[in-house]
């Protein structure tokens, strides 16, 4: 598996957010993209699976640019769970995660789809809810929903706009490691937008740091969350502590 | 326990979820089968309502004697008031039902409005206008008998090509449909008015009539241009009617997905007007249908237009068919338009909506 991310350019109007992005992964891994608001995270996501057309610039996957590939073959390569989605569309929990299925189905359901999407539905612990509407769960389980449609899809790349933002810290753990073990065990590669320093710092192999639409500083979480990286970014005085060799934040006050 | 590598599942944990599923969905199908069945007894009991003298037997008697025309034998008499009175508005009842029912639904869907509807969006305001040009000047598209039924179809389809025009420019949204649909419905409701102002009174009383809607304009000819056009675009709209709940999740997300919904929207909204212009024409403005329809069946059954769509129609073909019985009994001899009645028990629960929609909107 290769996505090769090259000077990617996109402009909101007139306003650029992207300024020529470029990055390499060659193998399955999590990736956390981090970053103040506004420096360009969610869109640079959105491009990835061409969501948002870039101005210029490509976005490669296994050798194929994306822009050559139709919209149901990305949609096969690359599951995406949106920053925000509507809460109150009339869909119970189980046909929202069968909506994964659609790359591969187009309007007729098979039984291995509905299989599918069980096991999704089983592995974001919403067997409860399973048949209940979305907008009768809470903002952490529709979350969960959107997760487990990204699942249902076996994508080989799975884009994640901020999956843990609803989530109490429970919560936030249990998906994590859920998104953690797929990685593992399936080989896929996730690159999620994270607001959380300190769940990138611990779930992350790889971290992007975004400023105003330009990498600021990309690798390991160490060489990545450092008081000075953090000053410089998001204009923030933070303390930076080692726990099992990882760096962990205690942001103190801004600048 | 066996791990299913290509599902990325263990079938034995995830069977009893599945067979839930099932079963919720099944309850859905049966809804249906029931829709069906209240049709043909609806059918029945308004073919049998009037004042002549036809029971609810010889209803029957004379659908199956023009099937099985040996097996089964029915009245002359009865089959004379059936076939050449009743039937004809019976059936355009039934399609006109169907074809408002499922473009209301698919609307509602598509636009993501529960207020949605082929009235809101000025396709029905636009045949009127085309039918009072007709009924004033005397002058239209076509001439002959199909003067009115082809002026409203002309405008009604120009009505959808500026809809459609202009949510294309703004790339396929929603909002901009809604709007647009709005602003075409109040234009083509003032030019009516101006060009009434200027008709003879019994010229407007003519083209009110029609705006009213009336299933008594039903003629067995007009099921040449009706049949085809329901039996083509219904099938339409319930086959995208899966990319439909996918796209009530939002257009982005629905993008991620692998649908263009610029060109899904476009066409869900080009499929609904032909049907709706296709019915209108013939029947005049019958309003409701689209609008109460689908969230009558929404209230039974949930919003998945899987099913939605399909119950909407059906169920719009009970309401039309059962206003049309009470339009032709309730002052009989006198017959009042369906649409008074239609709108008559559609306001009721237009209000029921609003005071308590949020439930299930």
């Amino acid at each position: 598996m290769k996505l090769s991310i090259d000077g990617v350019k996109l402009s909101y109007a007139s306003v650029p957010v992207l300024h020529g992005i470029s990055m390499e992964f060659c193998e399955p891994c999590v990736v956390g993209i981090i970053g103040p608001n506004g420096a360009g995270k969610s869109t640079l996501l959105r491009c990835i699976n061409n969501v948002l057309k870039p101005k210029s610039g490509w976005v490669c996957f296994n050798g194929q640019n994306t822009h050559d590939m139709d919209a149901i073959e990305i949609a096969r390569n690359f599951g995406y769970v949106p920053q925000e989605f509507s809460t109150t569309f009339q869909a119970t929990v189980f046909d929202t995660v069968l909506m994964g299925r659609r790359p591969f189905s187009s309007w007729r359901i098979s039984r291995d789809d509905v299989e599918i999407a069980a096991g999704a539905i089983k592995m974001l612990n919403l067997e409860q809810v399973s048949l209940r509407y979305n907008s009768e769960l809470s903002g952490g389980q529709q979350q969960r929903v959107m997760i487990a449609r990204a699942l249902a899809q076996n994508s080989r790349v799975l884009l994640l706009d901020e999956p843990t933002s609803k989530l109490d810290i429970r919560n936030q753990l249990e998906v994590m490691d859920i998104i953690r073990a797929l990685v593992e065990k399936q080989d896929l590669l996730s690159i999620l937008v994270i607001h959380d320093l300190n769940l990138a710092s611990r779930y992350s192999d790889k971290l992007i740091m975004l400023k105003e639409g330009k990498i600021f500083a990309a690798g390991d979480p160490v060489s990545v969350l450092t008081q000075d990286n953090i000053r410089a970014v998001y204009d923030v005085e933070a303390a930076v502590v080692l726990e099992d060799n990882l760096p962990h934040i205690i942001p103190k006050r801004p600048i | 326990m066996d791990y299913d590598l290509q599902k990325n599942i263990f079938p034995e944990e995830t069977g009893h979820i599945t067979e839930r599923y099932y079963h919720f969905t099944h309850k859905k199908i049966l809804f249906i089968f029931a829709l069906c069945l209240l049709i043909i007894v609806s059918i029945g009991i308004s073919a049998a309502t009037g004042s002549a003298d036809v029971s609810f037997g010889d209803v029957y008697a004379s659908l199956l004697s023009k099937i099985f025309p040996d097996i089964v034998e029915s009245s002359w008499v009865a089959d004379v008031c059936l076939w050449k009175l009743r039937f004809p508005r019976i059936f355009m009842g039934l399609f006109a039902g169907v074809a408002l029912g499922t473009a209301g639904a698919a609307m509602q869907g598509a636009l993501k409005n529960p207020l949605a509807d082929p009235y809101m969006l000025g396709i029905a305001s636009a045949a009127g206008f085309g039918a009072a040009i007709a009924i004033v000047f005397g002058t239209g598209i076509f001439a002959g008998k199909y003067l009115i039924v082809g002026n409203a179809f002309f405008f009604s389809l120009i009505a959808a090509v500026v809809i459609i025009a202009i949510a294309e420019r703004k790339g396929g949204s929603a909002e901009a449909m809604v709007l647009t649909g709005i602003a075409v419905m109040f234009f083509f409701q003032a030019i009516t008015t101006f060009v009434e102002y200027f008709a003879e009174a019994e010229a407007v009383k003519g083209a009110m009539f029609w705006m009213i809607g009336d299933l008594g304009k039903a003629r067995w000819e007009d099921f040449l241009f009706v049949i085809p056009i329901t039996v083509i675009l219904v099938p339409v709209l319930i086959w995208k009617s899966w990319d439909l709940n996918i796209i009530g999740a939002g257009d982005e997300s629905a993008k991620s997905l692998g649908i263009n919904v610029k060109r899904f929207r476009i066409l869900i909204m080009a499929v609904s007007s032909l049907l709706v212009a296709g019915v209108v024409s013939f029947i005049g403005a019958i309003g409701f249908i689209g609008l109460v329809s689908p969230h009558i069946c929404r209230l039974i059954i949930g919003g998945d237009n899987r099913f939605l769509i399909p119950s909407s129609g059906l169920m719009g073909a009970i309401f039309l068919i059962i206003s049309d019985s009470i339009a032709r009994t309730v002052l009989s001899p006198s017959v009042i338009p369906v649409g008074v009645i239609t709108a008559f028990l559609g306001v009721p629960f237009f209000v029921y909506l609003i005071m308590y929609g949020r439930e299930y909107c």
